[in-house]
């Protein structure tokens, strides 16, 4: 079927061509007789952290309603999962949170997993942990550059994405991509973890808690920060959780509710580790908690990198894993499940599971529903920056518009992951 | 401060509310209640404000379209995720939909993170939420016409282009000019 | 300008170097519209950031606002509800100015192809170099944006002014 062309305009039009009275309802009435100024903060704009439209009700620079309006986006992703087999599909769903694309694909795997039943063995848990943990450093990373940069700390944006770069590099040897590897897969990982990759791990080990600090000097008790951070978009525990907030927006205002330490997956319980928390719920707080996670994940890695246990990287369930390539010369059954594995994919019964693991920015859960063929029936994913844009049209009332800028940047959204 | 002893929800609902509870499935170590559709927004009150249940948090809400298997009594169906932080437990609710014009009452009223995921549904399957303080598509252009995720709805899949038809495609691909 | 041409016949040495001096200002600094739509624009910004430095050809900063930016890196799966705000900005920029469109998505539609994405944002815009990738690497993106100054060096200012 060919695609409808997109009518493209032979000129922009020179104004809105709408009415005001499509918004009655959804902004005060004081906006309907003009007292109060509607102003588009566009999806083209330098500080909404990428295809963001917020349509905002001012009086001055107060902001009196905050109307956000997504799907700028919407790649359609669970509907084309509808169309491929389940390991072909985790390739699509790196592309969702593109911060945290193993996040992503670590919830659907562990989902497959617990349609069918497939164990993990307990060295690709450990790895799985670390790769999830140097997962949450660079998406805080990239929120912190990227957040001090709007609120003016340029220099802030550039160490942080120098440290990715030692990352990056690190996610290149496990996977071959920097960014979307798809290295998590149902049953454990791709591979086993190449050669160089623990010592540059252990040199990363080493290099970046001084970099945390520096951070946190050029930022923690800097007085503009402070000024600009303290008591902005305070969001009341009850509220938060009223709203369906999650992760270290959540975190922020108290609430002491980390999926790692509640419901652990992935062998989560065998860590020590802290989980920190803020008390008053406003930006800066959201940002003191973020910036510690980055040191508990440093821990958390150590203790894994530690304890790393030998044993297969993947699960050996040929009905579900194909199996190495060496094997295909000498086994018949190798070659079956090969063909079978690769043209067919593997069945899944028509039942539905839930599960739902801690990405850098909040909960993201998976909902999958087999058929009991080979192709989800349906797949749906509960990403926390799609529950926190709708807080933002609550947090924001009564703040500036530059109050407002901290305020995205402290929910720390990231629109492929409220579209998808 | 002393907690409330934890109740088990599928004795506490059988209790309280007997004649709505469809169907109780376990699979996997997760719970569905299936319920009548009309009774959602009692059994989420129910379920949030008992002592022992405290389902104060809703992870997720979903809907599935079981065209063109049709094995559910219903087309669609809509799954409430639900979290306990006190208790550390989840639940599934479950309801199914008939097929013309499936219609449920919202529980914005009970968990006010429900205004969005029950608008996505509206928007992707096209189900509506009775009561919903503001129902319009969200990730959609507002004009769209149909409803994606329903499975007769097409992928939208455009051909690819290779060596041997590229002529033929490029033809009819509305490239821009200028 | 058409009219100096004609009276003067075939200039030669002065058109050539008037060629050579206008495309090589505007290929030394050529600043992109900050305009990142989804993963490629992560990478494009570690392109930018102090490992793979943009600055070093001439893209010291994006501009935010089209009407003072030379080039726009489309950077992102374009949807269907983007489309109509990509033209406009395109229109809003002024010439001249260049397309690139970086990564999968923008160049063909990448890895999605459903009723969401447009397959390839020159269904929108006229396009100059396109780079693929998924995303691409900062090394082949500024691969990309070195063949874009050729592309421009290779321009001759004359006929341009004259269309």
């Amino acid at each position: 079927m060919t695609l409808t062309p997109v009518p493209v305009p032979a000129q922009a039009p020179e104004e809105w061509q709408g009415s005001v009275e499509a918004l009655r309802g959804l902004v005060s009435d004081r906006a309907m007789t003009g007292e109060t100024l509607l102003l588009n903060l566009g999806p083209h704009h330098p500080s909404t952290h990428g295809v963001l439209r917020l349509l905002l009700e001012l009086d001055g620079e107060e902001i009196v309603t905050c109307l956000p309006d997504i799907g700028y986006l919407h790649t359609g992703i669970e509907k084309n999962i509808e169309s491929k087999s389940y390991e072909k599909a985790v390739t699509l769903t790196d592309r969702m949170d593109y911060l945290a694309p193993m996040s992503n694909n670590t919830v659907f795997c562990m989902a497959i997993e617990k349609l069918v039943g497939l164990d993990v063995p307990e060295r690709a848990q450990a790895i799985r942990v670390i790769c999830l943990e140097l997962t949450r450093i660079n998406s805080h990373l990239v929120w912190l550059g990227t957040h001090a940069m709007d609120m003016g700390a340029m220099s802030v944006f550039l160490y942080c994405f120098r440290e990715r770069e030692f990352v990056l590099d690190m996610f290149e040897m496990l996977s071959g991509q920097r960014m979307m590897g798809s290295y998590m897969r149902p049953g454990g990982v791709w591979r086993d973890l190449p050669a160089e990759f623990l010592p540059a791990l252990n040199k990363f080990l080493d290099y970046f808690p001084a970099k945390i600090d520096d951070y946190e000097t050029l930022l923690t008790n800097n007085p503009i920060w402070i000024d600009r951070t303290q008591g902005i978009g305070v969001v009341e525990p009850e509220d938060a959780m009223a709203l369906g907030m999650s992760g270290p927006s959540l975190r922020g205002s108290g609430v002491n509710w980390d999926i790692r330490k509640a419901q652990p997956y992935s062998g989560y319980e065998q860590y020590n580790f802290n989980v920190p928390l803020g008390e008053h719920g406003d930006v800066y707080d959201r940002f003191l908690v973020r910036v510690q996670e980055l040191r508990e994940s440093l821990k958390i890695i150590r203790q894994a990198v530690d304890k790393l246990p030998g044993g297969p990287f993947r699960s050996t369930n040929r009905k579900f894993v194909p199996p190495p390539r060496a094997e295909l010369g000498g086994s018949m059954e190798a070659v079956i499940h090969h063909f079978k594995l690769w043209t067919e994919g593997f069945p899944a019964p028509d039942e539905e599971v839930y599960v739902a693991i801690e990405s850098p920015r909040g909960e993201i859960g998976c909902y999958l529903h087999g058929t009991g063929g080979n192709k989800p029936r349906r797949v749906h994913f509960k990403t926390p920056s799609f529950m926190h844009i709708s807080a933002l049209g609550v947090i924001s009332q009564g703040h500036m518009i530059a109050d407002l800028v901290g305020i995205i940047g402290s929910v720390d959204i990231v629109l492929g992951d409220s579209d998808r | 401060m002393q907690i409330p002893a934890a109740l088990d929800p599928v004795e506490a609902i059988r209790e309280a509310m007997p004649d709505s509870l469809l169907d109780v499935h376990l699979f996997r170590d997760e719970t569905t209640l299936i319920i009548k559709p009309e009774k959602i927004v009692a059994f989420a009150r129910y379920l949030r404000d008992t002592k022992g249940l405290v389902f104060n948090f809703l992870s997720d809400i979903s809907a599935v379209d079981y065209y063109p298997d049709y094995n559910r009594p219903g087309r669609f169906g809509v799954c409430y995720h639900l979290y306990s932080m006190l208790y550390n437990r989840r639940l599934r609710l479950k309801v199914y939909l008939p097929e013309d014009a499936p219609t449920v009452p919202t529980v914005t009223v009970v968990w006010r993170a429900a205004e969005w995921l029950e608008r996505e549904i509206y928007d992707m399957m096209g189900i509506n939420f009775k009561g919903h303080p503001d129902l319009r598509r969200v990730l959609l252009p507002d004009d769209w016409e149909g409803h994606p995720h329903r499975r007769d709805y097409p992928l939208g899949y455009e051909t690819v282009m290779f060596s041997f038809n590229k002529d033929e495609i490029n033809k009819s691909k509305p490239y821009a000019k200028e | 300008m058409g009219v100096i041409s004609s009276k003067m016949g075939n200039l030669g040495v002065v058109t050539t170097s008037l060629d050579e001096a206008v495309n090589w200002a505007r290929t030394g600094a050529m600043w992109p519209l900050l305009f990142g739509l989804a993963c490629c624009a992560i990478e494009m910004m570690s392109t930018q950031a102090s490992n793979y430095d943009l600055s070093r050809f001439g893209m010291e900063l994006n501009r935010a606002s089209p009407r003072q930016s030379d080039l726009i890196i489309v950077a992102g799966r374009v949807t269907r509800k983007m489309a109509p705000v990509i033209r406009q900005l395109y229109d809003q920029m002024a010439s001249p100015k260049w397309v690139l469109s970086m990564g999968d998505c923008a160049s063909c539609g990448g890895v999605y192809n459903n009723y969401a994405v447009v397959q390839g944002v020159d269904e929108i815009i006229p396009v100059d170099v396109y780079v693929a990738g998924c995303p691409p690497r900062p090394e082949q993106l500024i691969h990309g944006i070195l063949t874009l100054h050729e592309k421009v060096r290779g321009e001759r200012v004359l006929e341009t002014i004259n269309d």
